[in-house]
C-alpha cells in the first residue's frame, strides 16, 4: 500500500505552466523529498497528489488506481501543512478526532487511535488545550498526530519544519526520521532546505521551474549531480563553479585552462567533449585545499569567516568567486594572496549546457 | 478619585491652557450636548403630562404647576407665587386672566378677588412624573402584542440574515469561480439603491407572494444585506485557506467545512452583523408600515404611529413608548459595544 505513480503530469494556472510532464514512481514505504527553490512547483506537485489541485494533464495513480478525478478526501492520504492548519476553535483532541468523525468511525475506536497517537508523539498532556495555547513544536506534533490517526496510505508533508527554530528543527527532523522508520509508511516531504532533504530522504527529487532535474538517493545527488543546478543546490556551502576551456583531450584525462590562464588536469571520459569547447569545473568548498607551494591556483581573499573548527574563505580566482572551507584555524587577512589546490578534489565537469560530463573511470 | 480627576482634567499645556485644550473641551462638551441632549429630552419629556409638553419654553425635566381646589370654583385652579404691592410674597390661585392682568384668589378666602399684573407672579411648580404615560399604553394599547411582533421579526430576520449572508460570504471568499469579483461588486452596488427606489416593485413581489399582512413579508426582503455579506466576506478572507484544505483532507463535506470550520471562526464578525441586524430590524418603520395593515400584526415602531392621528398627536404616549422601544437597542449597545467597535475597526464600516 502506498505506491504512487505520476505519468506525464502537467499543471497550468491559466496561461502559466507550473509543471511540465512530471514522471515519478514512489514505492511503498519510501520517504521521498521534493526539493527545489521557491516557485519551482514542488508544493503544487504535492497538492496535486493530495487532490487539492487537479492536474491539467497526465495521470496520477495510487496503488495502481488512477485517482485524477478522485476527491482529496477519498484518496486515503493525510497531509501536514506548513502552517499546521490546526482548527483554532477546537481542542487538540477534537482536532485529531475531526477527520475520524467524518468517516463515521465508532467513538471507542476514535478514542483508541487518539490515545495511541498521543502516546507516540508525547502530546497526551495537551489533549484538552486549544492550538493557540501550544508552542510551535507542540503544534507541529499535533499536526503530525492528526495525520497519523487517519492511518493513511501515504503522508504528505509540506515544509513541516519551516516554522520551527533551528534547534527544534534539528530534533524534530530526527523524530520524523524515527517516525518514518516505525510507521514504514510512504511519505512525501516537500522542503526548500537541502539539509533536510539530505538527512531524511530515501530518494530526493530535485525540481526547478516545473521540471524534475534529477531523482536519486542523497549521496547519488551529492556525488554525481546530473547538472550544474543540482550540483549547486545540493551541498552546503554550495559548490564552486570555475569557467574554463578544454584543451586537447587525451585518453582518460584532459587539460583544462581556467579563466586567468591556470592549466590543470581534469579526468574526463574519452569523447565526452571536443577539444576547445567551454567547460565548467565544479568543486565543493570542502574539497579545496590551501597550497603552500607555487603550483596552486592563485586567489585573492575577500573575506574570512573563522568558525573555530573550520575557516570559510571567500576568494577571487581571476574574477570568479570561490568559496573554500578549510579545516582548522588559519591566520589569513582579507586582501592577501593564497594558492588553492584541487588535487584532492573530486572534480565535477559540466558542458556549456550545464550537463554533467562523464568522468574517466 | 484623585487619579480620575487628574485624568479628566489633564491638559496639554503644562501650566496654562494650550489652544488645543480649549478646542478639545469645547468640541467634546458640544458633542456631548448634541448626542445626549435629544435622548435626555426624550426621557425627561416622556414623563410629562400633555399640558407640560405644550408649554413654552420647554423644560428638560417634567414639571407641573400645582393646583388647588378652591371653594366656589368647579375646576382646580393653578397656584402662583405673587409679589404683592407691599413687597410680601403670597401663594394665590388664578381664576382668570384678562390681558396682562390676572384675577386671583387666596385659597383660604375664595370670595376676595385680587388683581395682579402677570409679571408679578410665577407659577408654583413641582417635579412630577406622569407615569401614566407608561402604564396606560400597557393597558389600553396592545403593547405586548406589538412587542411580540417586533421580537419575532427581529430575531427571525437576524437568524436568517446570519445564515444567508454567511453562506454568500463563504462562497465569495473561499471558492474560486468565474465572475466572483463581479458578483461581489454587484452585491456591493446594491448599497447605492435606497429602499424608496425599490419600494414599489418590492411591494408587488411581496404582495404577489401572498405575504402582504404577514410578518414574513417584513422579514424576508430584509435578510440579504450587502453590508452583511461584505463584513463577513472581508472577515472570512482572513481565515487561512490551508484550514479548508486540511478539512478537505479530513474528509469534511463542503457543508461541514462551512458549519464546523468557517462559521465558528467567523464568530466575531457574526456578532457584529447580529448587532447591526437587531438594531436595523428593531428600528425599521417604513417597510413594516407598508406591508402590515392589520393592527394585530403591527411591530412596535408601526404601533407607535397609532398615537399620531390626523387631528391629534398624543405626544406623551409616543414619547413614553419610544423610550420603551429604545431599551432593547440600548442594552444591545451597552453589552456588545466591544464587538461593535472591534467589528467596525475591522471592516472600516460605520
Amino acid at each position: 500500500m502506498g505506491h504512487i505513480k505520476l505519468t506525464n503530469v502537467t499543471k497550468s494556472f491559466g496561461a502559466v505552466d507550473v509543471l511540465h510532464g512530471i514522471n515519478l514512481d514512489i514505492k511503498d514505504g519510501e520517504l521521498v523529498v521534493f526539493v527545489g527553490p521557491s516557485g519551482c512547483g514542488k508544493s503544487t506537485l504535492l497538492r496535486m497528489i493530495a487532490g487539492l489541485e487537479k492536474p491539467t494533464g497526465g495521470e496520477l495513480a495510487i496503488d495502481g488506481k488512477v485517482v485524477n478525478d478522485v476527491p482529496a478526501a477519498d484518496r486515503g492520504l493525510a497531509m501536514v501543512f506548513q502552517s499546521y492548519a490546526l482548527y483554532p476553535h477546537m481542542s487538540v483532541r477534537q482536532n485529531l478526532a475531526f477527520g475520524l468523525e467524518n468517516t463515521r468511525m465508532p467513538k471507542t475506536e476514535i478514542a483508541e487511535r487518539i490515545g495511541e497517537a498521543a502516546r507516540m508523539l508525547e502530546i497526551e498532556p495537551y489533549l484538552e488545550r486549544r492550538p493557540g495555547q501550544l508552542s510551535g513544536g507542540q503544534r507541529q506534533r499535533v499536526a503530525i498526530g492528526r495525520a497519523i490517526v487517519r492511518r493513511p496510505v501515504a503522508f504528505l508533508l509540506d515544509e513541516p519544519l519551516s516554522n520551527l527554530d533551528a534547534e527544534l528543527r534539528g530534533s524534530t527532523r530526527a523524530e520524523l526520521a524515527a517516525l518514518h522508520a516505525r510507521l514504514s509508511a510512504t511519505m512525501i516531504y516537500v522542503t526548500h532546505d537541502q539539509v533536510e532533504a539530505m538527512t531524511l530522504a530515501d530518494r530526493i527529487v530535485v525540481l526547478r521551474a516545473g521540471r524534475i532535474e534529477q531523482i536519486g538517493t542523497p549521496l547519488e545527488l551529492y556525488n554525481k549531480p546530473a547538472n550544474r543546478f543540482v550540483a549547486g543546490f545540493i551541498g552546503s556551502p554550495h559548490m564552486n563553479f570555475l569557467e574554463g576551456t578544454l584543451e586537447a583531450a587525451g585518453t582518460g584525462s584532459a587539460v583544462a585552462t581556467l579563466k586567468g590562464g591556470h592549466r590543470l588536469q581534469v579526468p574526463i571520459a574519452d569523447a565526452a567533449a571536443a577539444a576547445g569547447s567551454p567547460i565548467t569545473l565544479g568543486v565543493r568548498p570542502q574539497h579545496i585545499t590551501l597550497d603552500t607551494g607555487e603550483s596552486g591556483i592563485p586567489a585573492k581573499i575577500r573575506l574570512v569567516e573563522a568558525l573555530g573548527s573550520e575557516t570559510v574563505l571567500h576568494a577571487d580566482v581571476a574574477g570568479q568567486k570561490i568559496l573554500v572551507v578549510a579545516p582548522g584555524q588559519h591566520d589569513l587577512a582579507p586582501g592577501s594572496e593564497i594558492r588553492l589546490s584541487l588535487a584532492a578534489a573530486p572534480i565535477h565537469l559540466f558542458n556549456d549546457k550545464g550537463l554533467r560530463l562523464e568522468r574517466a573511470v | 478619585m484623585s487619579r480620575l480627576a487628574e485624568f479628566i482634567f489633564r491638559r496639554r499645556g503644562r501650566n496654562g491652557w494650550h489652544w488645543t485644550d480649549i478646542v478639545t473641551w469645547v468640541w467634546l462638551i458640544g458633542g456631548l450636548f448634541i448626542m445626549f441632549g435629544p435622548a435626555v429630552w426624550l426621557v425627561g419629556s416622556s414623563f410629562k403630562s400633555p399640558a407640560a409638553l405644550a408649554e413654552f419654553p420647554p423644560t428638560i425635566m417634567p414639571y407641573v404647576t400645582q393646583k388647588a381646589t378652591v371653594e366656589g370654583y368647579d375646576k382646580p385652579l393653578d397656584l402662583y407665587e405673587v409679589t404683592l404691592p407691599d413687597g410680601s410674597k403670597k401663594v394665590l390661585a388664578e381664576v382668570r386672566r384678562i390681558g396682562i392682568v390676572s384675577q386671583m384668589v387666596a385659597p383660604e378666602k375664595p370670595t376676595e378677588i385680587v388683581k395682579v399684573n402677570i409679571a408679578e407672579r410665577t407659577p408654583v411648580r413641582t417635579m412630577s412624573f406622569a407615569t401614566s404615560n407608561y402604564s396606560e399604553p400597557f393597558t389600553h394599547f396592545d403593547f405586548v402584542r406589538y412587542l411580540w411582533n417586533s421580537v419575532f421579526v427581529t430575531v427571525t430576520a437576524t437568524v436568517i440574515t446570519l445564515i444567508v449572508n454567511s453562506m454568500a460570504a463563504f462562497a465569495l471568499s473561499k471558492y474560486e469561480f468565474r465572475g466572483r469579483t463581479f458578483a461581489m461588486l454587484l452585491i456591493l452596488a446594491t448599497l447605492m439603491v435606497p429602499l424608496s427606489v425599490i419600494m414599489v416593485p418590492l411591494y408587488s413581489i411581496v404582495s404577489a407572494l401572498g405575504l402582504f399582512n404577514n410578518l414574513w413579508g417584513v422579514i424576508l426582503p430584509t435578510v440579504a444585506t450587502p453590508t452583511g455579506v461584505f463584513i463577513l466576506r472581508q472577515y472570512m478572507l482572513t481565515i487561512p485557506d490551508e484550514l479548508i484544505d486540511a478539512a478537505r483532507m479530513d474528509k469534511a463535506s463542503e457543508w461541514q467545512i462551512y458549519w464546523r470550520i468557517i462559521l465558528p471562526l467567523t464568530a466575531p464578525a457574526l456578532a457584529v452583523l447580529a448587532i447591526f441586524s437587531v438594531v436595523w430590524r428593531w428600528n425599521d418603520f417604513l417597510w413594516p408600515l407598508i406591508v402590515l395593515s392589520r393592527k394585530e400584526l403591527y411591530t412596535l415602531q408601526v404601533g407607535l404611529s397609532i398615537y399620531s392621528g390626523e387631528l391629534n398627536v398624543q405626544w406623551h404616549f409616543i414619547l413614553a413608548m419610544t423610550v420603551v422601544t429604545m431599551i432593547p437597542v440600548v442594552l444591545v449597545f451597552i453589552f456588545l459595544q466591544r464587538f461593535i467597535t472591534t467589528g467596525i475597526a475591522g471592516t472600516g464600516l460605520k
